[in-house]
């Protein structure tokens, strides 16, 4: 990169603080590097200009209107600088600014800076201040248009929803991002969130259920949702096998020559949950050459890639099935001594 | 493959062997060769900046390419006097992040003595929150992030019996997901980053039994993509730092081998800057310092000859922590 990059954020008319007969009064402070290698840093000219003012302010504990505005050109230059942030609010609240003003301000530097933990948490704080999250749902709305996965648009979306109590109307905004990418894991964790605060009764259940098979019926091979899917019913306090429709649903998609790994992987869980908890010898016997028929798959041509810990499965797997049949034969001994 | 999955193409003409000595170059040269824009740029992390450059030398075994006086003389200025914390570079805030950067440098060059230690164990007990978590510094980021590294500073400078470690523990396990993984807070996305966080912290405070480790391992596995690199989250492109979160995870957890070793490897090793040294996040695209620590990390998990151990923990390497004798949980499988 170059150091151009830096100086075009700044206006074309900009001058520098050096030059500038309203800040005449401060002297700038120079960084001390020593004559460590480690630190040696050459830095463009208006970078050097912008935080020597910064260091002098910061040093005479100056919070002014200028200070103010200075605070604004060291973030364009780097808007990861914590220290800057910090001083910033303490202008802020030293000058009781409008704070709706730095909102909107915010806002921009947001777009400019998706990305940056410095500025969410800079939002959170004056968020707080206000005691007014009225504004939030529609920015983090508007980042997660450009990435739908920004990981602290979605931090800070659920600080809001869980602080202020704005659960209302979230599960039709992820229904939304869930139509427009039924891959994305993010608006999947958003609604397990949602779901989570309201509860897990059995109608819920039934209804995500449902949810869940109309979306894999879409696209099947789909990480997102299946995790979804074992997370309702894990929740959901039932054990996966006891959704005979869920198994119903996958066999289906088998008996359909679906190969994706998730939904063979899914097989695998509720045939082995159901083979151990099987009474009847017999059946039992059907559902562990299932279990291994499967694995076998898995290793030899749909997740060769994870073909060891197919592999571990289906040995953990007969080590339990071995020592279940040698109980019931011990209990069966028992029974008639 | 009849599904469609986000990934890159390895071409065959990237990198198959290690660039020992470009690396080594690379590193050496990068607290003197930089363009001013990314250098200012940097500022804020350079303390991790040069905890990933020490660390990655020494794992080559060319530490003395670097100047230790001038580090630790750095490190020193760096530490504030108040609050006992770190900073990133002089003129900054303390932080969690460069407070942990700070201590495992001076744990490689066996001098810890030359900074405040008790006033850095008082700046970790001041994070805590009552709930068990940590700020990252005292404006109020919380993080699981952060609880790794107080229990990773308090570790490495035998003080960890300044914080509740019982509620520390309650926090970290509060960000558990139903698909096993974590994220950064209670209910936020399971991250390959943030579940090395959880999962080291875990490791270092003797509670790895509370993790769903089948659940976890097999999330983790899924994150290894047909050209063999690893994503964070699902769904993503694969990313060089991933090979070192997921692979140090499952190391912790004893399952690496769930994983292919060499597809990876392949992967890993075709992120390589040819020019410069260095790695890149992905195939093609331009090193970085951070990128090359974790190139070089995984590497070493994966039990390259060239390279020394790394413990997975602390992401250092591991003579430095028999050396402490420090021992960290590892599960065997």
């Amino acid at each position: 990169m170059s150091d151009n990059s830096s100086d075009e954020e700044l206006a074309p008319d900009w001058i520098p603080y050096r030059q500038r007969s309203d800040w005449a009064d401060v002297t700038p402070i120079e960084q001390d590097d020593g004559e460590n290698p480690v630190v040696v840093i050459s830095y463009s000219e208006k970078f050097k200009d912008v935080y020597d003012y910064f260091r002098a302010i910061l040093a005479s504990s100056e919070k002014s209107t200028r200070a103010l505005e200075l605070t604004r050109d060291a973030l364009r230059l780097n808007a990861a600088n914590y220290t800057v942030w910090q001083y910033r609010r303490d202008i802020l609240k030293a000058l009781g600014c409008n704070l709706q003003q730095e909102l909107q301000y915010i806002d921009d530097v947001i777009s400019d800076n998706p990305k940056n933990y410095q500025v969410w948490h800079h939002r959170r704080v004056i968020v707080e201040w206000l005691n007014d999250p009225s504004d939030e749902l529609r920015l983090t709305e508007s980042v997660l248009s450009m990435d739908s996965k920004n990981y602290h648009a979605w931090q800070h979306r659920q600080w809001a929803i869980k602080t202020f109590n704005l659960y209302d109307n979230e599960l039709e905004y992820v229904d939304r991002l869930i139509s427009e990418d039924v891959r994305n894991n993010s608006a999947w964790n958003q609604r397990f969130f949602v779901l989570k605060h309201f509860g897990f009764t059995p109608e819920v259940i039934q209804r995500e259920i449902q949810y869940a098979v109309n979306r894999i019926r879409l696209i099947k091979n789909n990480e997102s949702v299946w995790n979804f899917l074992g997370g309702i019913l894990h929740d959901g306090g039932a054990s996966i096998s006891q959704h005979e429709e869920v198994l119903a649903f996958c066999e289906e998609l088998y008996n359909n020559n679906v190969r994706s790994p998730y939904l063979i992987a899914f097989l695998i869980d509720l045939c082995q949950e159901k083979c151990l908890r099987e009474e009847n010898a017999e059946s039992r016997e059907a559902l562990g050459r299932r279990v291994a028929e499967l694995c076998d798959g898995m290793i030899r041509e749909h997740d060769v890639i994870r073909k060891k810990y197919w592999q571990y499965v289906v040995d953990s797997f007969q080590l339990k099935l071995n020592r279940l049949k040698a109980n019931n034969d011990g209990e069966r001994n028992d029974g008639t001594s | 493959m009849a599904f469609i999955v986000n990934d890159v193409d390895i071409s065959a003409a990237e990198p198959k062997e290690l660039l020992f000595d470009k690396h080594v170059e690379y590193i050496a040269n990068h607290g003197n060769d930089q363009n001013d824009f990314e250098y200012c740029m940097t500022e804020f992390l350079r303390m991790s900046g040069i905890y990933w450059g020490v660390t990655a030398l020494d794992l080559m075994q060319q530490l003395e390419k670097l100047d230790r006086k001038s580090i630790v003389e750095f490190i020193k200025k760096c530490q504030c006097p108040t609050s006992g914390g770190v900073a990133a570079c002089e003129g900054h805030d303390p932080h969690m992040l460069y407070t942990l950067s700070a201590v495992q440098i001076l744990c490689i060059y066996d001098c810890l003595d030359q900074i405040d230690v008790a006033g850095v164990a008082r700046y970790v007990a001041s994070l805590q929150q009552p709930d068990g978590s940590f700020f990252g510094d005292k404006w109020g980021e919380v993080d699981t992030r952060f609880s790794f590294c107080a229990v990773a500073i308090l570790t490495l400078i035998n003080k960890l019996d300044v914080i509740n470690v019982p509620k520390a523990v309650e926090f970290v396990m509060s960000c558990c997901n139903a698909d096993g993984g974590f994220g950064s807070k209670p209910n936020a996305e399971s991250h390959a980053g943030l579940i090395y966080c959880c999962v080291g912290f875990l490791s270092i405070t003797n509670q790895l039994h509370r993790l769903d480790c089948e659940k976890l391992a097999w999330w983790l596995c899924e994150r290894q993509l047909p050209s063999g690199g690893l994503n964070g989250r699902p769904e993503k492109l694969p990313d060089v730092c991933y090979s070192w979160w997921v692979l140090a995870s499952l190391t912790i957890m004893g399952r690496l081998h769930w994983i292919s070793s060499d597809k990876l490897k392949v992967f890993i090793l075709s992120c390589q800057d040819t020019d410069t040294g260095g790695f890149s996040d992905r195939t093609g695209n331009l090193p970085d310092i951070f990128h090359t620590l974790f190139g070089l990390g995984a590497l070493s998990l994966l039990g390259h000859d060239k390279l020394l151990k790394v413990n997975p923990t602390f992401c250092m390497p591991q003579y430095v922590l028999d050396k402490l004798k420090i021992n960290t949980q590892i599960i065997s499988v």
